[in-house]
C-alpha cells in the first residue's frame, strides 16, 4: 500500500468552483449563486478556513477604502481612474480599474443593507475619510459579507478547512483543483468548467522586520500565501506586475493603520527633528515627473521621500497625532466642547486600531502611548504582493467588452489567458485599488462572467486519468512521506539531513529575497547581478521543496504555502530584473538604473511560464489609456 | 505567545465535535488536547493577533500577550463581543484602564438576505453589464458605461 492511500480521494463535481474565502470569493459567491441557480449552474466554493473570518478583512476594518459615490455625484468612475492611474506611476489597466469602479458601489450598498454599520452624518450621508473612503464600525465586516454569501449558496456547496495545493489544467483550459482537507485524511479532487481564483496576495514572501512571534504580525495577512499567484502561474496564465510590490509605511512594528490620520484626523509626518520629509524632498521627486506633481502624492513616492530622511540619518519618522489632535480640538473655542470633541477623537482613534489592529492598541497601551500627548513612530514595512491595494501583482485577465481595447480582450471579463479560469481580488493584476468593496466588486463580475462561460462552453472539460489524479495526490503528500519516511534518522526531527521543515524554508525564502531582492532589510535596493544572484539561489530552494516535509496536515499545508509563495518570489524576481529602470522608488530602487525611464518602460511587464517545460518568457505589453 | 489560553477556564469546548477556536482560526493555529481538553496555539509566530479566537470563546478563555519581539509586557486589551456590538478594555501597563464600545451589526445575526432587498429585475441578461442586483443597487437607472 502506497503512503497517499490512506487519504480517502473525495471526487466532487461543480460546474463553477470558487477558491478562497476573502472578499473577492465571497463577491464571487453571491454573484454566481443567482445565476447558477437562474440557469442550473453548480457553484461551489472551497475555502482553507472558515468563511466567517478568512481573508484580509477577517479581522474587521475601520473603513472601506473604495467608494466612489457615483449616484450621489461625488465622483465619476472616470475620476477614479485617473487617481489609480497616477499613484501607480502610470502602469495601470483602465479598463479593470474602470469596470471596477462603475460596480463597487452597488457591493458598498449591500454591505450596509446585510448590517455592516456606516457612520453618518447629519444628512444621513457616509462620511467620508478621504476622496474615496469612508467611515465603518468594521470589526465584523467580514462576518457580514459571509454570512450573504453563506445564505446564498448554502453550506452544502461550500468546503472549508480544504486546502488548494493544484490547478487541473490540460491544452490550456482549466478543469478544476485538487487539494487536502487540515482536519480530516481526506484528498479532493474538484472538477469543474470554470475557476474563480481568488486566494489572496502574498506575505512572508520578503523577510518581515520581527522575525520571533513577531514574525505573525505582518500587515498583510500571514495567511496569504501566494495561492494566486502560485495556481494562475501554473496554469500557464500570463501574469503582469509581478514586479509591483507594495510597501506600506505605518505606525512601527505593529502596523497600524495610517490612512485614518493622514485623511480624517489631518496629521503630519515628520524626522525626528520635526522636519516634514513631503515638503523638504519635493525636489528630489523630480525624475519622476509628472507623477511627482500630482495629488494626492502617489505611495511610492512619498515612501521614498520618508525613506531618503532615515537614510540621511534624520530618523525615526513620526505620525504627529498630538499635533492633529490639538489642531482639531482647536476649532472648538467652548472649553465643555472642546473636551466632548476631544473625547470623541480619542474614541476614534481608538475604534480606528481595534476595527482591523487589534495589536497596535495593545502596542500603545503596552507603551502609555495616549496619542493626544504623544507622537508615534511610523516606518517602512517589509514588501508584499497586494493587487488589490497599491501594488498590482497579478494575473492579466480579460476586459470588459464594452469599454476594453481588443488588445485587452479575448472573451470573457476577467479571464486569465487560461480557458476557464477566471480571477478576481488580490489574485487578478494591473486593477489596484480595489481594496476591500472593490475585491467584492470584482468577484461579483468575474463570477458572473464565469457563468456565462459555462453557459456558453457546456462541454466537458478534457479528463484526468485515475492514474493522472493519483500521482498529483502523491505528489501533495510527499511531504507527510518523507517525514514519515525519515523522522527516526536523528533524535530531533528538526535536524535531518534528509528533508527540510517548511519553517526554516520559508526562512530562507525570506532571507534571500530580502538581502538579494531589495528587502526592508537592504533598503530597498537592488541591482542586476542581486537579481541573478537570486535566481540561482531559487533554484536550489526549488530543487530543496522536493524535500519539504511535514509531520501532520498543519505542516503539510505550511508546506504547500512555502512552494505557493516560491512562485510568487521567483516571478517578482524575473520581473524586477527585466524592467530596466526605477519606477515606483519607495517600492524598490534598481541601483543600476536608478531613474524612470518613460520612453522605453511605459509599458507592462507580463510574463508566462509554461507549465510544460517550465520555461518562463518576459515581455511587454503595451498601456493603452482609455480615459483622458 | 500571541493568542493564549488560560488554563482555569478553557473546558475545550466540551460536548462539540471542534472548539470555537479551532473552527475559526483563519491559520488553523489552535489545537485541542484532547487529553487534557484545553485547546493551545501550536505556532505563535504564526498568530497574526487577529482576535478572532478571542471573541468566539464561550468560556473567555482566551487572551492575546503582546508578541515578544516588541511589545513591553504588562498590557492588555480585551474584547466582550455581543450581538450588536463589542466593548473593549485596554490596560495600559501604567494601570490604566479605557473603555470603548462600538457597534458591530445593525440587524440581527443570520438575517442577511443576498440581494439586501434590492430589485433583480434590472439585471435578467447574463451577456448584460449589470450584476445581479443592479442597476438598483448603484442607486442609478443603468450601470455606468464611457461615452
Amino acid at each position: 500500500m502506497a503512503f497517499h492511500d490512506k487519504f480517502e480521494t473525495v471526487e466532487v463535481n461543480t460546474d463553477v468552483l470558487i477558491v478562497g474565502g476573502g472578499m473577492a470569493a465571497c463577491g464571487a459567491a453571491v454573484e454566481a449563486a443567482y445565476w447558477g441557480k437562474k440557469y442550473g449552474v453548480k457553484v461551489t466554493l472551497v475555502d482553507k478556513a472558515a468563511l466567517d473570518r478568512s481573508g484580509a478583512v477577517g479581522m474587521g476594518l475601520s473603513a472601506i477604502n473604495t467608494y466612489i459615490g457615483i449616484a450621489k455625484g461625488e465622483n465619476t468612475p472616470e475620476d477614479f481612474v485617473r487617481y489609480v492611474r497616477n499613484d501607480l506611476m502610470g502602469i495601470t489597466r483602465e479598463d479593470l480599474v474602470y469596470n471596477v469602479a462603475r460596480h463597487v458601489d452597488s457591493s458598498v450598498h449591500l454591505f450596509e443593507k446585510w448590517g455592516l454599520p456606516f457612520w453618518k452624518d447629519e444628512n444621513g450621508n457616509y462620511v467620508r475619510s478621504g476622496r474615496w473612503q469612508v467611515m465603518i464600525n468594521g470589526e465584523s465586516y467580514k462576518v457580514v459579507v459571509a454570512e450573504a454569501a453563506k445564505n446564498a449558496l448554502g453550506m452544502d456547496n461550500i468546503y472549508e478547512r480544504v486546502f488548494i495545493a493544484h490547478p487541473l489544467v490540460k491544452d490550456n483550459r482549466i478543469c478544476g483543483a485538487v487539494g487536502f482537507s487540515v482536519r480530516e485524511n481526506k484528498f479532493y479532487v474538484f472538477k469543474a468548467k470554470a475557476v474563480v481564483a481568488a486566494m489572496g496576495g502574498a506575505v512572508h514572501v520578503f523577510r518581515p522586520r520581527s522575525t520571533g512571534e513577531g514574525l505573525g504580525r505582518s500587515w498583510y495577512t500571514p495567511f496569504s500565501a501566494g495561492s494566486s499567484a502560485y495556481f494562475t502561474t501554473m496554469a500557464g496564465a500570463e501574469m503582469t506586475c509581478q514586479e509591483v510590490r507594495f510597501v506600506p509605511v505605518r505606525f512601527k512594528d505593529a502596523y497600524g493603520p495610517v490612512g485614518a490620520w493622514f485623511l480624517f484626523f489631518k496629521s503630519r509626518a515628520t524626522n525626528a527633528f520635526g522636519g516634514d520629509y513631503v515638503v523638504e524632498r519635493k525636489e528630489e521627486l523630480k525624475p519622476w515627473e509628472p507623477y511627482a506633481s500630482v495629488k494626492p502624492l502617489p505611495a511610492n513616492l512619498r515612501n521614498y521621500q520618508g525613506m531618503l530622511d532615515e537614510w540621511a540619518g534624520k530618523g525615526p519618522l513620526y505620525m504627529r497625532t498630538e499635533e492633529a489632535i490639538a489642531n482639531l480640538a482647536a476649532q472648538y473655542t467652548d472649553e465643555k466642547e472642546r473636551k466632548k470633541k476631544l473625547r470623541e477623537l480619542e474614541a476614534e482613534a481608538w475604534e480606528d486600531f481595534l476595527d482591523m489592529t487589534v495589536s497596535q492598541s495593545l502596542l500603545w497601551a503596552a507603551t502609555n502611548v495616549r496619542p493626544e500627548e504623544k507622537p508615534s513612530e511610523i516606518a517602512a514595512a517589509e514588501p508584499y504582493f497586494i493587487g488589490s491595494h497599491s501594488g498590482a501583482s497579478g494575473a492579466w485577465v480579460s476586459g470588459p467588452e464594452d469599454i476594453a481595447p481588443p488588445e485587452y480582450q479575448w472573451g470573457y471579463c476577467n479571464m486569465t489567458t487560461v480557458k476557464g479560469l477566471f480571477a478576481a481580488g488580490d489574485a487578478s493584476g494591473a486593477s489596484s485599488h480595489k481594496f476591500s468593496s472593490g475585491s467584492h466588486a470584482e468577484g461579483r463580475i468575474a463570477a458572473k462572467s464565469a457563468i456565462r462561460f459555462v453557459l456558453e462552453n457546456p462541454e466537458a472539460p478534457p479528463e484526468f486519468s485515475a492514474a493522472e489524479i493519483e500521482a498529483l495526490k502523491e505528489k501533495i503528500y510527499k511531504p507527510m512521506e518523507i517525514f514519515e519516511q525519515y523522522k527516526g534518522y536523528t533524535t530531533d526531527p528538526n535536524v535531518n539531513p534528509n528533508y527540510i521543515r517548511p519553517k526554516m524554508y520559508m526562512m530562507r525564502l525570506m532571507k534571500l529575497m530580502d538581502e538579494y531582492v531589495g528587502g526592508a532589510g537592504s533598503q530597498y535596493q537592488t541591482n542586476g547581478p542581486k537579481l541573478q544572484r537570486a535566481l540561482e539561489l531559487l533554484t536550489f530552494l526549488k530543487e530543496d521543496s522536493e524535500k519539504l516535509a511535514a509531520e501532520d496536515l498543519n505542516e503539510l499545508m505550511r508546506c504547500w504555502e512555502n512552494i505557493h509563495r516560491t512562485v510568487q518570489a521567483e516571478n517578482h524576481v524575473r520581473a524586477v530584473l527585466f524592467r530596466e529602470e526605477t519606477r515606483w522608488p519607495g517600492y524598490y530602487i534598481r541601483n543600476d538604473f536608478p531613474t524612470m525611464d518613460q520612453e522605453n518602460w511605459k509599458v507592462f511587464v507580463n510574463m508566462r511560464r509554461d507549465p510544460n517545460t517550465g520555461e518562463y518568457e518576459v515581455f511587454k505589453r503595451p498601456i493603452i489609456s482609455i480615459v483622458d | 505567545m500571541p493568542s493564549f489560553v488560560i488554563n482555569e477556564k478553557c473546558d475545550g469546548c466540551k460536548g462539540q465535535d471542534k472548539t470555537a477556536c479551532m473552527y475559526i482560526c483563519p491559520n488553523d493555529l489552535m489545537v485541542l488536547d484532547k487529553e487534557k481538553m484545553k485547546a493551545y496555539n501550536r505556532d505563535p509566530s504564526m498568530c497574526w493577533e487577529c482576535y478572532s479566537c478571542v471573541k468566539i470563546c464561550p468560556q473567555q478563555a482566551m487572551d492575546v500577550r503582546g508578541y515578544a519581539d516588541f511589545v513591553p509586557l504588562g498590557a492588555s486589551v480585551v474584547p466582550l463581543r455581543g450581538s450588536e456590538d463589542i466593548m473593549w478594555t485596554i490596560k495600559f501597563r501604567d494601570g490604566s484602564i479605557k473603555r470603548f464600545k462600538f457597534p458591530i451589526r445593525t440587524t440581527p445575526e443570520g438575517s442577511a438576505k443576498p440581494d439586501g432587498g434590492y430589485s433583480t429585475a434590472g439585471a435578467d441578461d447574463i451577456k448584460g453589464l449589470a450584476l445581479f442586483t443592479e442597476p438598483d443597487s448603484l442607486h442609478l437607472s443603468e450601470v455606468p458605461t464611457k461615452k
